[in-house]
C-alpha cells in the first residue's frame, strides 16, 4: 500500500484558489498549478485521447526511441543517388506551384535552371509542371528554408546508430543571396555548381577518411558553447570543421583551402547536419499507434504542417505565420515571406527555440533579455514529455533540453512551440531579409489532436 | 440605473475567486447586480437572462456586466479587486508556475493532488496525478461516470486512491482538504461517500472527545453498479493498513447490491473493526453513538442551546434550508414532514459559489418565511467554509418572523470558533443543535 497516510502530504492544487489558501492557512505545503481552460474546441478530443488506454505506453515508447536515437554523420551523397526520376523535393508539407510563395517559386526556378530543364526563369516557371514535386519529409530528407533538393545537390547522410535509420539534408550554401531563400541569380547557380563539383566530392572523400562523426556528442558540446543549433550554429560549425579539416586536406589537397574557407565563412554550415540528425531521431519515434507525440513540424512558405507519431505520414496544417524578428539592412516586416523551411526539425528534436536558454548570445531574437531566453526554454517543459539525457543546458543547472512535444499538452496549456527561424524575402529572388521567432498556427495542432481522437476505435 | 458590459482579454481567474469578486461588487451601495465571470456559454446565458446585452465573445474572455447607479465607480473597484487577485497569484508563483498537474508533479515530490477545476476538465488533471504516482482528490463535480470508472480502475492498478469526484472533504494526517473541520487526532478513520455526512460524524466524535486519523472521501457514486466501490475498497484497505486507525466508520449511500456485496466481502477480511452508517437506514448521530460504543466510550448528550431571549412560537410550516445534501436528506427523514431544499444541489450552484461560501440564496429564502413557520438550517464550519457565517446569518435570523433552528456542524478548533458562532446565533434568536437528527426532531415537533 502507498504512503498517502504516512504523514501530512505536500499537495498539488489545480483549480479554486480558495482551497489552496485554506491549505496554506493550515501551514500545509502546496504546489499551485496556474491552470487555464484548454484551447477552445479541444475538450472532446482531449478527453478521448487522454482516455485512450494505449496513450501512456505509446508515448513512453515513442519518446524513449527519440531520446535513445544516436545520430552519426556517415557520408555525403549526391541527391541523384536517392531521388526518383524528374523529382524535386521541397520543405514542409506537399505544395503545388500554384500555391507556392515567392521564395519557394524562386528556389524551384533556380533548380530548373541548375538542372538544365529551362533556359530562363520564365521558361522554368512554365515547365515546372513537367517535374514531380514532393515533400522532403516523404523521402527521409529535410531542407532549410525552401528546402529544395535537385539531383545535382549533395546531401549529408546521417545514420541512427541505435535504430538503424538514415536521414539526409542538403549542404548549406551560406548567407545572403542563396537558393534556399529563393534567389536564383547567376552567382547562386555558380555557387551550386561549385558545391556539386568541388565541395560535395571533397566532403565525401573526407568522411571516408574520418569515419562516422558522432553528431550527438558534437551537438551536446555545441549547446554548452552557446549554440541552440537553429539560429546559432557557430560553435557546432567550428567543432565540425575541426573534425573535418585534416581529412579535407588529405582527401582534396588541390581544393582544401577553398573548401575550408567556404565552411569557415558560414556560421550555419552545421545547421544542415544538425537537421539531418534531428530528422533521423524524430523518424525513430514515428508510427507508434496511439501516440500523441509530434514527430515533424515543417513549413513550405504557405502552410505550417505537423505530423504525429500515431498518425503516420498525415499532415495537419495551418497558415504559416510571418516571423517576428530582426531585419537585415533596410528590410522590414513588409518584405517578409510567411514562415518557411524544415529547420523546425530542430525544435521537434528539443533544440532551436526549445534550447534558447543555452544561447544567451542571440537573446535579441526572443525579446532582448536573457530571462526571456530562459523563460522560452522553461515554458517548453510544459508541452514536452521528456528532458534530453545528453543535450544539456549549463545555465539551467545542466538540465536536459525539453524534448518530445505532446499535442495534448499544447491543447491543455495553449502554449505553442517556440520556433526560431530565418526570414525569407517575400519576392522570389530576394534571399534572406532577417531572422527571429515565429508563432505556429494553433489549428495545425488542434486538427492533429482531433484526427488522433477520431482514429481511436470506440471501446 | 446604468449598465456597463465589457469584455477583457487575456485575464483568467478561477470561478470561485471571480464569484467572490462579483459578490463584493454586488454588495457595494448603489449596485443592483454585478457579474464578473469567464465568458462561458453558461455565464453569458446568465448575463443575458439578467437583461444584459453581451457582445460576441470567447470563453477565454473575462465578462464584466454591472447594473448600478454609478457603474464607473463599480468598475474602479473591480480593477482594484482583480489587481489584488493577480498580485496574489503572481506572488505565489514568483517565476513560471506549473500549468498542469503533470508539470507540478515533475517539479517537486508531492503526495496528493487536489483538483477543483471545472468538472469537464478535471479528468486530465486527475489522470496527470495518477500517471505521476500521486493520489488525487477530485473536488470538482460534473465528471462523467465513464471517466470516474477509468480513473478509479487506473488507481487500483497503481495502488493509489481517487477521492471523489464531487468529494467535498478529506483529512489526511490532520491536513484538511476542501471543506474540512479541525479535528483532534485519535483512533477513528472514516471512509465517506458524503462530505457533510463525514463532517457531521467527525464533529460529533470530536465533541465526545474522540479524534480521527484520516477522513477519506470516495464520491457519491462510488457504490454504484458502474464504479463498484473501487475507491471505497481502496480506502478501507488503506485505513486497515494504517497502524493508528483502530476503528473504521464507513458512511455510505444506499449501494448497488453487487457493489455492496464486494465491499462487504472486503469489510469481512479487514483486521480493523468497521462501523457502517448507511444513509437512509440510520442517522449520523446514531452511527456516531454506535462508533463510540464499539470504542467503549460513553455516548454524551449532544449539546444544544436555546435562544437568549424567548425565541419565536411555532405552528406553521417546516422549511428546511440546507447547504449539505446529506444533512438535508437526513433531516427530512427524521422530521417526517416539511418542505426541504438542498441549496448545495447543482440546480442552485450554477454560476454561483456553494452555499457554504455564499449564503445569499438561503438568506433570501429565510427572508420569505412567515410568522409561525419553522426554518431548519445547517451551518457548516471549518476550513474552506464561510469565515464567519453568523455575521450574515444572525441579522437575518433576528429580522425573520419565523422560528429558526440551526444544526451547527463544527468543532471548537475550527477557525470560525464554534462558541462564537453559537453565541451570535442564540443571541439572534435561534435554537442551535450539534446533532442534525436532534435539530430535525425538535424542529419537526410543533411545526406542521
Amino acid at each position: 500500500m502507498n504512503s498517502l497516510l504516512d504523514g501530512v502530504p505536500r499537495v498539488i492544487t489545480a483549480g479554486a484558489s480558495l482551497l489552496e489558501e485554506s491549505l496554506r492557512a493550515q501551514a500545509i505545503e502546496t504546489v499551485p498549478v496556474a491552470w487555464r481552460p484548454p484551447l477552445p474546441g479541444t475538450e472532446e478530443a482531449l478527453a478521448r485521447v487522454l482516455a485512450d488506454p494505449r496513450r501512456p505506453e505509446a508515448n513512453a515508447r515513442a519518446v524513449q526511441r527519440l531520446l535513445a536515437a544516436h545520430p552519426q554523420l556517415v557520408g555525403v551523397v549526391r541527391a541523384s543517388e536517392i531521388l526518383p526520376e524528374r523529382t524535386f523535393l521541397h520543405a514542409g508539407p506537399p505544395i503545388t506551384w500554384e500555391r507556392a510563395s515567392g521564395p519557394m517559386r524562386g528556389a524551384l526556378i533556380g533548380a530548373m535552371l541548375l538542372e538544365g530543364h529551362a533556359d530562363d526563369p520564365e521558361q522554368a516557371g512554365r515547365r515546372i509542371g513537367t517535374m514531380t514535386l514532393d515533400s522532403c519529409h516523404h523521402h527521409r530528407t529535410v531542407g532549410p528554408m525552401a528546402g529544395l533538393v535537385s539531383p545535382s545537390m549533395w546531401l549529408f547522410e546521417v545514420r541512427d546508430a541505435v535504430h538503424g535509420g538514415t536521414a539526409y539534408c542538403s549542404l548549406n550554401e551560406g548567407l545572403g543571396k542563396v537558393l534556399r531563400y529563393g534567389a536564383y541569380g547567376p552567382e547562386v547557380l555558380d555557387r551550386l555548381r561549385w558545391m556539386d563539383q568541388v565541395l560535395g566530392p571533397a566532403l565525401r572523400d573526407a568522411l571516408l577518411r574520418t569515419g562516422p562523426i558522432d553528431l550527438r556528442a558534437l551537438i551536446a558540446q555545441a549547446l554548452q558553447m552557446g549554440d541552440e543549433l537553429h539560429n546559432r550554429n557557430r560553435a557546432a560549425t567550428s567543432l565540425l570543421l575541426r573534425e573535418l579539416a585534416p581529412a579535407i586536406v588529405e582527401a582534396a589537397p588541390g581544393h582544401a583551402a577553398e573548401v575550408l574557407r567556404f565552411i569557415n565563412g558560414n556560421d550555419h554550415f552545421f545547421l544542415n547536419a544538425g537537421m539531418a540528425a534531428g530528422k533521423v531521431c524524430t523518424d525513430a519515434a514515428r508510427d507508434v499507434p496511439g501516440s500523441s507525440l509530434v514527430v515533424a513540424m515543417a513549413r513550405n512558405g504557405t502552410d505550417f504542417g505537423v505530423q504525429l507519431s500515431g498518425l503516420g505520414e498525415r499532415w495537419f496544417t495551418g497558415p504559416a505565420g510571418v516571423p517576428d524578428g530582426l531585419y537585415l539592412g533596410a528590410y522590414g516586416p513588409d518584405d517578409a515571406n510567411p514562415d518557411i523551411g524544415d529547420s523546425t526539425i530542430t525544435e521537434t528534436g528539443g533544440l532551436g527555440g526549445f534550447a534558447m536558454a543555452a544561447a544567451p548570445a542571440i537573446v535579441r531574437f526572443v525579446g532582448g533579455e536573457v530571462a526571456d531566453a530562459v523563460n522560452a526554454t522553461r515554458s517548453m517543459y510544459e508541452i514536452t514529455l521528456a528532458e534530453h539525457p545528453v543535450y544539456q543546458i549549463p545555465g539551467l543547472g545542466f538540465r536536459g533540453t525539453p524534448i518530445g512535444i505532446d499535442v495534448t499538452l499544447i491543447a491543455r496549456t495553449g502554449i505553442l512551440p517556440v520556433v526560431n527561424t530565418g526570414i525569407a524575402g517575400r519576392v522570389a529572388g530576394t534571399g534572406q531579409v532577417g531572422a527571429g521567432l515565429v508563432k505556429p498556427p494553433v489549428e495545425a495542432f488542434t486538427t492533429a489532436l482531433t484526427a488522433l481522437a477520431n482514429s481511436i476505435s470506440p471501446q | 440605473m446604468n449598465e456597463l458590459v465589457t469584455l477583457r482579454r487575456g485575464i483568467y481567474h478561477d470561478s470561485v475567486s471571480l464569484m467572490r469578486v462579483s459578490k463584493a461588487l454586488s454588495d457595494l451601495p448603489g449596485v443592483e447586480v454585478a457579474i464578473v465571470a469567464m465568458a462561458t456559454t453558461l455565464n453569458v446565458g446568465l448575463a443575458r437572462d439578467l437583461g444584459f446585452e453581451v457582445p460576441a465573445c470567447e470563453p477565454s474572455d473575462l465578462l464584466v456586466a454591472v447594473r448600478a447607479d454609478d457603474p464607473a465607480a463599480a468598475a474602479d473597484e473591480l480593477d482594484r479587486l482583480l489587481d489584488a487577485l493577480s498580485r496574489q497569484s503572481a506572488a505565489q508563483a514568483a517565476d513560471l508556475p506549473p500549468r498542469t498537474t503533470r508539470a507540478a508533479a515533475r517539479s517537486v515530490p508531492a503526495g496528493l493532488a487536489l483538483v477543483s477545476v471545472p468538472g469537464e476538465h478535471a479528468f486530465a488533471e486527475a489522470l496527470d496525478a495518477l500517471e505521476a504516482g500521486l493520489n488525487v482528490m477530485i473536488f470538482s463535480d460534473g465528471v462523467s461516470l465513464e471517466q470516474e470508472v477509468r480513473l478509479k480502475a487506473l488507481a487500483r492498478a497503481a495502488g493509489l486512491l481517487v477521492m471523489g469526484p464531487d468529494c467535498g472533504t478529506a483529512v489526511i494526517a490532520g491536513a484538511g482538504l476542501g471543506f474540512a473541520n479541525v479535528l483532534k487526532p485519535g483512533p477513528v478513520g472514516v471512509v465517506a461517500a458524503s462530505g457533510t455526512g463525514a463532517q457531521h460524524v467527525t464533529c460529533l466524535l470530536d465533541r465526545a472527545g474522540v479524534g480521527i486519523t484520516h477522513v477519506l472521501g470516495v464520491g457519491g457514486r462510488d457504490l454504484s453498479a458502474e464504479v463498484g466501490g473501487l475507491a471505497t475498497i481502496q480506502a478501507l484497505r488503506m485505513l486497515d493498513a494504517d497502524p493508528a486507525t483502530e476503528l473504521i466508520v464507513l458512511i455510505s449511500k444506499p449501494p448497488d447490491p453487487s457493489a455492496s456485496a464486494t465491499v462487504q466481502a472486503v469489510v469481512a477480511e479487514l483486521s480493523t473493526p468497521v462501523v457502517q452508517a448507511m444513509l437512509g437506514a440510520t442517522d449520523l448521530t446514531s452511527a456516531t453513538a454506535e462508533a463510540l460504543r464499539v470504542l467503549g466510550r460513553a455516548v454524551p448528550e449532544w449539546p444544544s442551546w436555546e435562544p437568549d431571549s424567548g425565541g419565536r412560537a411555532a405552528g406553521g410550516r417546516l422549511l428546511g434550508l440546507f447547504s449539505g445534501g446529506t444533512l438535508c436528506q437526513e433531516a427530512r427523514l427524521v422530521a417526517g414532514h416539511g418542505d426541504f431544499t438542498d441549496f448545495g444541489d447543482d440546480a442552485y450552484t450554477r454560476g454561483r459559489a456553494h452555499p457554504m461560501i455564499d449564503p445569499s440564496l438561503r438568506l433570501e429564502a429565510l427572508d420569505k418565511a412567515e410568522e409561525g413557520d419553522t426554518v431548519l438550517m445547517d451551518v457548516v464550519l471549518g476550513h474552506g467554509a464561510d469565515p464567519d457565517p453568523a455575521a450574515t446569518l444572525a441579522p437575518a435570523i433576528a429580522a425573520a418572523p419565523a422560528r429558526v433552528v440551526v444544526c451547527l456542524v463544527g468543532t471548537e478548533g475550527d477557525p470560525q470558533g464554534l462558541g462564537d458562532q453559537v453565541s451570535a446565533l442564540t443571541r439572534a434568536g435561534a435554537w442551535v443543535f450539534t446533532s442534525n437528527a436532534d435539530a430535525a426532531r425538535f424542529a419537526g415537533g410543533g411545526a406542521r
